[in-house]
C-alpha cells in the first residue's frame, strides 16, 4: 500500500535485467552520463555550464543546445535503425533473428518517434535559432527567456524517451499510436504513457518555439526589411512557425483525448460508448501532415541560401519562391486524408484529397526549377552545402514522383503501408529534410563558432550518406512492389525478400560510416580550429545580413541594428563598397538592451520531466509536485523584474575594434574577394 | 554521379519488366488497373523528373566556377518566360494527373460492384489476434487463414476487425482497404488467372502481426464447389463459443475449416462494438 503510494506502478521489475541489449544500451547510457559529470567536476566546470550554457537565453546558444540534443537523438535513432536492418535481414524462415516481436515493435515506434520528435524538430529549432535573428537583423528572439523555456521542454521530452529504454517500456504501436492498438485494452503497460507525455511535454515546447519566432519575424526585422525583403529562410521559417502554431495544438488535443481514454476510461477513441477511432487517425494526421511541411519548408530555405551563395547569384524568382512557400503551408491543411485512403471514404472524398495532394507538387516543382535557374549562369563553387544541394535535387525529385505516385488513391491501395511508402518518405525525409539540415548546419557552423568545418571529412560524410541511402532504399521500393508490408519482423523464405533487405542492410552501414565522417569532422575541425578560423565574419561570399557581423557572432548581434533597402542586402552592401572604394566611416555605438539570463526554462524543465514520469507510472505525489514546482517557478518569474540590462557603448565598441583589427589583418586584397572583383568588372 | 543515373536506370527497367513482382504481375481486373494506372502516372511525372535530374548535372558541370568560360551573370533573377513555364509544365502534368485521379478514384472504388456478369461471391472477413476468419454466409462455412474463389466470378469482401486495425491486401487481385473494429467495409475484385496467391494484413496491429498471412487458391467454378463440399465435411462448427475460443490472440495460425458458421456472426462481431459493453480483451 505504501509502496504503491510512494513508487506508483513502478517496481524494480520494470526494468528489464534479463535482456542484455537493453541492460547494454542503458550501461553505455549511464557510463556517458557519469563521463560527462565527472568530467564537468574535475574541470570544475558546473558554474560555467549553468551561467553559460543552461541558464542562456541567448539564441545561438539555444541553438547549439539544440542541435546537440538533435545529434544525440540521431545516433540513438539511428542504432534503432540498424536493429531493425539487422533484425529484417536476419529474421527469414525458420529463423525468427534475434530481437522478439514486442522488442521490435518497441525499436520502430521509438525510431520513428525520436527522428521526428526528437532529431528533425530539434535540428530545425536549432538552425531558426542561428540563423533567423541574425538574419533579420534583430538581437534575440522576441521572447528570449520563452525560447529557452521551449528548449527545456523539448529535452524534457526527450529525457523521458531514453528514460522509456531502461525503465518499463516504450509504445510498441506505431510512431502515431493509432487506437484501439494504443488503447487501455490493447496496450495496457506505460508504453504509451510514455509516448503520450514524452509527446505532450516536447510538443509545448514546439508550440511555445512556434509563436515566439512567428514574433520575432512579424516584430523584430531590421528597419527597411519588408516581408518582400526578407531573405528565403525566413520566409520559409515564417510560414513553418504559421503551420507549428496552427498544427500543434491539434496534437496536443489529441494525445489529451487519448489520456482521458487510458486514464479515466473515457470513450474518445474506442469502439463501445460510441468512440470512434478513425476519428484519431483524422487528428492525428492533421497535425501529421503539415508536420512533414514544418520541418521541409526551412529545409528549402537553407538549399534557397546556399544555392544563391555558392553560385554567387540572386536566387531566381525570389517572389514565386515566397509564393509557392506560402501555397504549400495553405495546401499542407487540406491533404491530411491522404494517409488513409484505404479506410473506406468513398470515391468523391478520395478523389479531392488525391487531387488536393498533388497540387503541392507544382510550387514545389517551381521551386526546384528555380533553384536550377539559379545555378543557371552562376560561379558554382562544390562546397560542402552545395552538395548536400545537388544532392537533394536528385533524391528529392524521385521522392516527389514516388509521392505524387501514392496521391492517387486506386494506386495507393497497394502501396499503402508497404515499404514502398517507407522508401517513399525516407527519400524526401532523408533526401531533403536531413540533407537540408546538414547543408544548413555547415553554411551556418562558422557564424557561431568562428571556424568551419573540414571540408573533406564533410565531402566523405556526404557521400557516405548519399550512397548509403540509394543502398539502403533503392530496395524498399522494389520490396514494396513485391508485397512487403512494413513492420515485419519475420517473413517467409517464399517472400524472396532476403536478398532485398541483405542489400538494404548494407545501405545502412554505408550511412553508418557517413555519421562516422559527421563526428570526425566536428573532431578533425575542433583540433584544427586555427587553421579553419574565419576572421572575415563572411566565409562563403554570403549575401544576407548574418554574415555582416563577426564569427562567432557576438552575445549582442549587431553592435548597431542594420537597415536594408533590398533583398540580399549584405551582398548589395559589399558590391556598393568595391564600387565607392573608400573607408566605411566610424561608426557611432549605443548602448544595447539585453535580456538577462534565467534558470526559470531549465526549472520548469525538470518538473515537467518528473510530472511526464509521475504520470507514466501513476504516482501521485510526483505528479502533484511536478505540477506544482512548474507553477511555482512560473509565478516566481512574474515577479522577477530584473530581466534586462545594457551593455554599455564602451564595450560594444572595445568588442567591436578587436574584431575589425582582426578583419583588417586579413582583408588586405592579397588574395581574398577576388571573385568579387570579378563580379564588379562584370557588371560594369 | 553515375552511380545514381544506373540506379535510375535500374529502377526503370525493373519497373516497365514486371518480374515476380506482386504490383506488376496482376492475376486479376482490379490489380491489373491499378498497375496500368501506376506506370502510366510514372512515366507522366518523369516528363519532368529525368530533364531536371539532368539539367542539375548540365549545370553544375557547365557553370562549375572551375570553368572560366562560361557565362556569368550575377544580377539575372528573373524571367517571365521562365517562370511562367516552371509553372506551367507542372500545372499541366498535375492537370493531366488529377483527371486520371478523379476517374480512377471512381472507377476502382472498393465499394463499387464490378461490370461483371454473375451473381458475386460473398466473402466475410474477420481480423483477429492475429488471424484473418473468413465466413462464406451464403455457403454457411467459414475458413481461417484460407480463401478459395473460382476464376472470372466477382467477389466481394465485407471486412471488419475484433482486434486492432488491420488491413486486407492480395497484391495481385487488388489494393488493400482496412479491417476496422464495429466497422464494415468493402472490396470487390475479381481474379483473372488461376494460381495461388498471398495475402496479408497490411498495418501493424501487435506481436503476432507478421504472421497474418493467408493463402488465396483461385481455381475453376468446379473447383470452388468441391472445395466447399469438402469444408462442409469438417468435423468443426463455429458456434459463437468456438468463435469467441478463436477470437483469443494467437501466433502463425494454421488453416482451419469450419463446415457451419454461427447465423449471422458476421453482423454480431460488428455489433459487439456498437453496444457499450466491449471494453475488454478476448481472454487469452
Amino acid at each position: 500500500m505504501l509502496e504503491k503510494l510512494i513508487f506508483g506502478n513502478l517496481s524494480l521489475s520494470s526494468i528489464p535485467y534479463d535482456n542484455p541489449i537493453i541492460m547494454d544500451a542503458g550501461a553505455f547510457m549511464a557510463l556517458v552520463a557519469a563521463i560527462v559529470i565527472g568530467s564537468l567536476f574535475y574541470f570544475k566546470k558546473w558554474t560555467y555550464l549553468w551561467k553559460e550554457w543552461i541558464t542562456s537565453v541567448d539564441h545561438k546558444k539555444i541553438g547549439i543546445m539544440y542541435i546537440l540534443l538533435a545529434f544525440v537523438m540521431l545516433l540513438r535513432g539511428f542504432t534503432d535503425a540498424i536493429m531493425m536492418r539487422a533484425q529484417q535481414a536476419m529474421a527469414v524462415g525458420h529463423s525468427y533473428g534475434y530481437l522478439p516481436p514486442e522488442h521490435f515493435n518497441q525499436i520502430f515506434t521509438a525510431h520513428g518517434v525520436i527522428m521526428i520528435f526528437f532529431m528533425a524538430m530539434p535540428f530545425m529549432f536549432g538552425l531558426l535559432n542561428l540563423a533567423v535573428p541574425l538574419q533579420i537583423g534583430a538581437r534575440d528572439v522576441a521572447f528570449p527567456y520563452l525560447n529557452s523555456l521551449s528548449l527545456w521542454l523539448t529535452i524534457a521530452g526527450a529525457v523521458l524517451v531514453n528514460i522509456s529504454l531502461v525503465v518499463g517500456k516504450f509504445a510498441a504501436t506505431g510512431w502515431l499510436a493509432y487506437p484501439p492498438l494504443s488503447g487501455l485494452v490493447y496496450s495496457p503497460g506505460v508504453g504509451v504513457d510514455y509516448y503520450i507525455w514524452a509527446l505532450q511535454i516536447s510538443g509545448v515546447g514546439s508550440l511555445l518555439s512556434g509563436i515566439n519566432f512567428m514574433v520575432t519575424i512579424f516584430k523584430m526585422r531590421c528597419p527597411g526589411m519588408t516581408l518582400m525583403k526578407m531573405p528565403v529562410f525566413t520566409w520559409t521559417a515564417l510560414c513553418a512557425m504559421i503551420l507549428v502554431a496552427l498544427a500543434f495544438p491539434i496534437l496536443t488535443a489529441t494525445l489529451g483525448m487519448l489520456f482521458l481514454d487510458r486514464f479515466f476510461g473515457m470513450h474518445f477513441f474506442t469502439a463501445g460508448f460510441g468512440g470512434n477511432a478513425m476519428m484519431y487517425v483524422n487528428l492525428i494526421w492533421a497535425w501529421g501532415h503539415p508536420e512533414v511541411y514544418i520541418l521541409i519548408l526551412p529545409a528549402f530555405g537553407i538549399f534557397s541560401e546556399v544555392v544563391a551563395t555558392f553560385c554567387k547569384k540572386r536566387l531566381f524568382g525570389y517572389t514565386s519562391m515566397v509564393w509557392a512557400t506560402v501555397v504549400i503551408t495553405f495546401l499542407a491543411f487540406v491533404v491530411w486524408l491522404h494517409h488513409f485512403f484505404t479506410m473506406g471514404a468513398g470515391a468523391n472524398v478520395n478523389a479531392f484529397f488525391g487531387i488536393a495532394t498533388m497540387i503541392i507538387a507544382i510550387p514545389t516543382g517551381v521551386k526546384i526549377f528555380n533553384w536550377l535557374f539559379t545555378m543557371f549562369r552562376g560561379k558554382i563553387t562544390f562546397s560542402v552545402p552545395m552538395l548536400w544541394t545537388m544532392g537533394f535535387i536528385s533524391t528529392f525529385a524521385i521522392g516527389g514522383m514516388t509521392g505524387v505516385l501514392m496521391s492517387v488513391p486506386a494506386v495507393d491501395f497497394q502501396l499503402h503501408n508497404s515499404v514502398f511508402l517507407v522508401a517513399h518518405f525516407h527519400n524526401v525525409i532523408i533526401g531533403g529534410v536531413v540533407f537540408g539540415y546538414f547543408a544548413g548546419l555547415t553554411y551556418w557552423f562558422p557564424k557561431v563558432f568562428g571556424f568551419k568545418l573540414d571540408e573533406k571529412y564533410g565531402k566523405r560524410a556526404f557521400w557516405c550518406w548519399l550512397i548509403g541511402f540509394y543502398v539502403a532504399f533503392t530496395p524498399l521500393y522494389i520490396l514494396g512492389l513485391k508485397g512487403m508490408t512494413r513492420r515485419l519482423d519475420h517473413y517467409s523464405i517464399a517472400s524472396g525478400f532476403h536478398p532485398y533487405l541483405m542489400v538494404a542492410a548494407a545501405g545502412a552501414a554505408i550511412i553508418a560510416l557517413g555519421i562516422a565522417f559527421q563526428i570526425l569532422q566536428v573532431l578533425v575541425s575542433i583540433k584544427k580550429r586555427r587553421a579553419y578560423r574565419d576572421l572575415t565574419g563572411d566565409p562563403w561570399g554570403g549575401r544576407t545580413l548574418e554574415w555582416s557581423i563577426s564569427s562567432p557572432a557576438p552575445f549582442y548581434n549587431f553592435a548597431i541594428t542594420p537597415e536594408v533597402d533590398s533583398i540580399d542586402a549584405f551582398w548589395e552592401t559589399k558590391q556598393r563598397a568595391l564600387k565607392e572604394g573608400g573607408t566605411p566611416k566610424k561608426p557611432k555605438y549605443a548602448d544595447i538592451h539585453m535580456p538577462r539570463n534565467t534558470g526559470t526554462g531549465f526549472i520548469i524543465g525538470i518538473f515537467s520531466a518528473a510530472f511526464g514520469f509521475a504520470m507514466t507510472w501513476h504516482i501521485m505525489w510526483l505528479t502533484a509536485a511536478g505540477l506544482i514546482g512548474v507553477a511555482a517557478a512560473i509565478i516566481a518569474r512574474s515577479f522577477n523584474m530584473d530581466t534586462d540590462y545594457y551593455v554599455k557603448a564602451e564595450e560594444v565598441e572595445k568588442i567591436e575594434t578587436a574584431f575589425a583589427n582582426e578583419k583588417a589583418q586579413v582583408s588586405q586584397p592579397t588574395e581574398t574577394d577576388d571573385f568579387d572583383a570579378g563580379t564588379l568588372s562584370e557588371a560594369t | 554521379m553515375k552511380k545514381l543515373s544506373k540506379i535510375l536506370l535500374l529502377a526503370t527497367t525493373i519497373l516497365l519488366s514486371s518480374c515476380k513482382m506482386a504490383v506488376l504481375d496482376p492475376k486479376g481486373i482490379i490489380a491489373s488497373s491499378q498497375k496500368h494506372l501506376f506506370i502510366d502516372a510514372i512515366l507522366l511525372m518523369l516528363i519532368v523528373v529525368i530533364p531536371v535530374i539532368i539539367l542539375s548535372f548540365i549545370f553544375a558541370w557547365k557553370y562549375s566556377a572551375k570553368n572560366k568560360d562560361a557565362n556569368y551573370t550575377p544580377n539575372w533573377s528573373h524571367s517571365t518566360a521562365i517562370e511562367t513555364v516552371c509553372w506551367l509544365v507542372p500545372c499541366i502534368i498535375i492537370a493531366v494527373l488529377a483527371t486520371m485521379t478523379w476517374i480512377s478514384s471512381h472507377k476502382l472504388d472498393p465499394y463499387r460492384p464490378l461490370d461483371a456478369k454473375g451473381k458475386p461471391v460473398i466473402i466475410q472477413a474477420v481480423a483477429l489476434d492475429w488471424k484473418w476468419l473468413f465466413i462464406y454466409p451464403n455457403q454457411h462455412i467459414a475458413t481461417v487463414n484460407y480463401v478459395q474463389i473460382p476464376t472470372h466470378t466477382p467477389i466481394r469482401f465485407m471486412i471488419t476487425a475484433d482486434a486492432p486495425m488491420n488491413s486486407l491486401e492480395i497484391p495481385r487481385l487488388a489494393g488493400q482497404i482496412y479491417a476496422m473494429p464495429g466497422m464494415r467495409t468493402q472490396l470487390n475484385l475479381m481474379a483473372d488467372e488461376a494460381g495461388s496467391y498471398t495475402g496479408f494484413s497490411a498495418n501493424y496491429s501487435g506481436n503476432g502481426f507478421s504472421g497474418m498471412n493467408f493463402t488465396v487458391k483461385v481455381g475453376s467454378e468446379q473447383q470452388f464447389n468441391q472445395w466447399i463440399g469438402k469444408v462442409k465435411r469438417s468435423k468443426h462448427r463455429l458456434s459463437m463459443h468456438a468463435y469467441n475460443l478463436l477470437a483469443r490472440p494467437s501466433e502463425n495460425d494454421k488453416v482451419r475449416y469450419f463446415s457451419h458458421s454461427e447465423d449471422k456472426l458476421f453482423r454480431k462481431v460488428i455489433e459487439k462494438y456498437l453496444k457499450p459493453s466491449n471494453t475488454e480483451r478476448h481472454k487469452s
